[in-house]
């Protein structure tokens, strides 16, 4: 069954305060390469048909209107995973 | 008149809020987020809380629930609605009211009793204050933080959108100190801090005397005494 693989991610210009904690928290192990960490989202979308153009820009849709929120996230990638 | 309290998976708030519309004089409606049917009521509040979990996006799911169909209808032609906490969140992820809702800029929940300035006179929730009025009710949330891009929250601003302001502190990090917003219409309201939790002397947040600040109840009691939309 083939899996479709959306990703979504806070928008670049708002503060992300989950990734802002968590690098906090990295850069204690570190030497200071760790500048920043944005925390966004992947799902991971299966179905029980073959990928065709029309089922991808339906997920499209959904991942725009559903998945995420374009006031605050961006859609980054939609791929079918191998 | 009778105004309905959407109870979703997750709502916490939702019985507080039917008692401040009893407390109010109006008649509470329950209503369940499974149902399409908003049995009459004259307007609608959807209630604080973790909606399914506040899993996706704080009011993202909730926004897509069945009941919401009718209550995007019904607030289109007119129907007060009145959304508070995760409410305000839901109205937003239904595109009722503009902006987005994130995390608090210094990532933790915060619980206080909040002064507010009421910027706008002219919605179905909040004609019976006086324009610049200072209000103190119960602020209690972890994704609070209200942002927008600059031209919407210029148009915002232009428009008098903005019907809420927090005063002295701003808890979360919310662009322009924005705690809550009205549609172009005034039938629709969203905003963070819960009125329902300062309905009742004894039992809001500190005033003149211990625990006696009832400075929400206007607001049950404005959508009862509505003007504004029967213009």
């Amino acid at each position: 069954m083939p899996t479709v693989i959306v990703e979504v991610m806070p928008k670049e210009v708002l503060l992300d305060p989950a990734g802002k904690a968590t690098a906090r928290a990295l850069q204690r192990f570190g030497d200071g390469e760790i500048t920043d960490v944005r925390i966004g989202k992947r799902f991971e979308i299966t179905l029980n048909t073959d990928v065709t153009p029309e089922l991808l820009e339906h997920i499209g849709e959904l991942a725009r209107d559903v998945l995420s929120n374009q006031v605050i996230e961006d859609v980054t990638s939609i791929h079918v995973a191998d | 008149m009778r105004v309905g309290v959407i109870t979703f998976p997750g709502s916490l708030d939702d019985r507080d809020a039917l008692r401040a519309v009893r407390l109010a004089g109006g008649e509470p409606v329950s209503l369940w987020h499974d149902d399409h049917d908003l049995q009459g009521v004259d307007a609608l509040i959807i209630p604080g809380g973790f909606s399914y979990g506040d899993y996706l996006r704080c009011g993202a799911i909730a926004a897509h629930s069945p009941i919401m169909r009718e209550v995007i209808d019904a607030a289109n032609k007119g129907l007060p609605v009145l959304g508070i906490c995760n409410g305000f969140q839901v109205l937003v992820e239904a595109h009722l009211l503009d902006g987005g809702l994130i995390r608090n800029d210094h990532g933790t929940f915060i619980r206080r009793d909040q002064k507010l300035r009421v910027e706008n006179v002219d919605t179905a929730w909040t004609n019976t204050y006086e324009l610049g009025q200072e209000i103190t009710i119960p602020l209690k949330n972890g994704e609070g933080g209200f942002i927008a891009d600059d031209e919407t929250l210029k148009r915002l601003e232009g428009e008098g959108l903005v019907t809420f302001r927090y005063l002295d502190v701003n808890p979360n990090g919310s662009l322009n100190d924005i705690a809550g917003l009205r549609n172009a219409r005034g039938n629709v309201v969203g905003l963070m801090p819960h009125p329902e939790h300062a309905v009742e002397a004894g039992f809001g947040p500190d005033a003149d005397r211990m625990q006696s600040g009832t400075d929400g109840l206007a607001m049950f009691v404005s959508v009862l005494t509505d003007t504004v939309l029967s213009k």
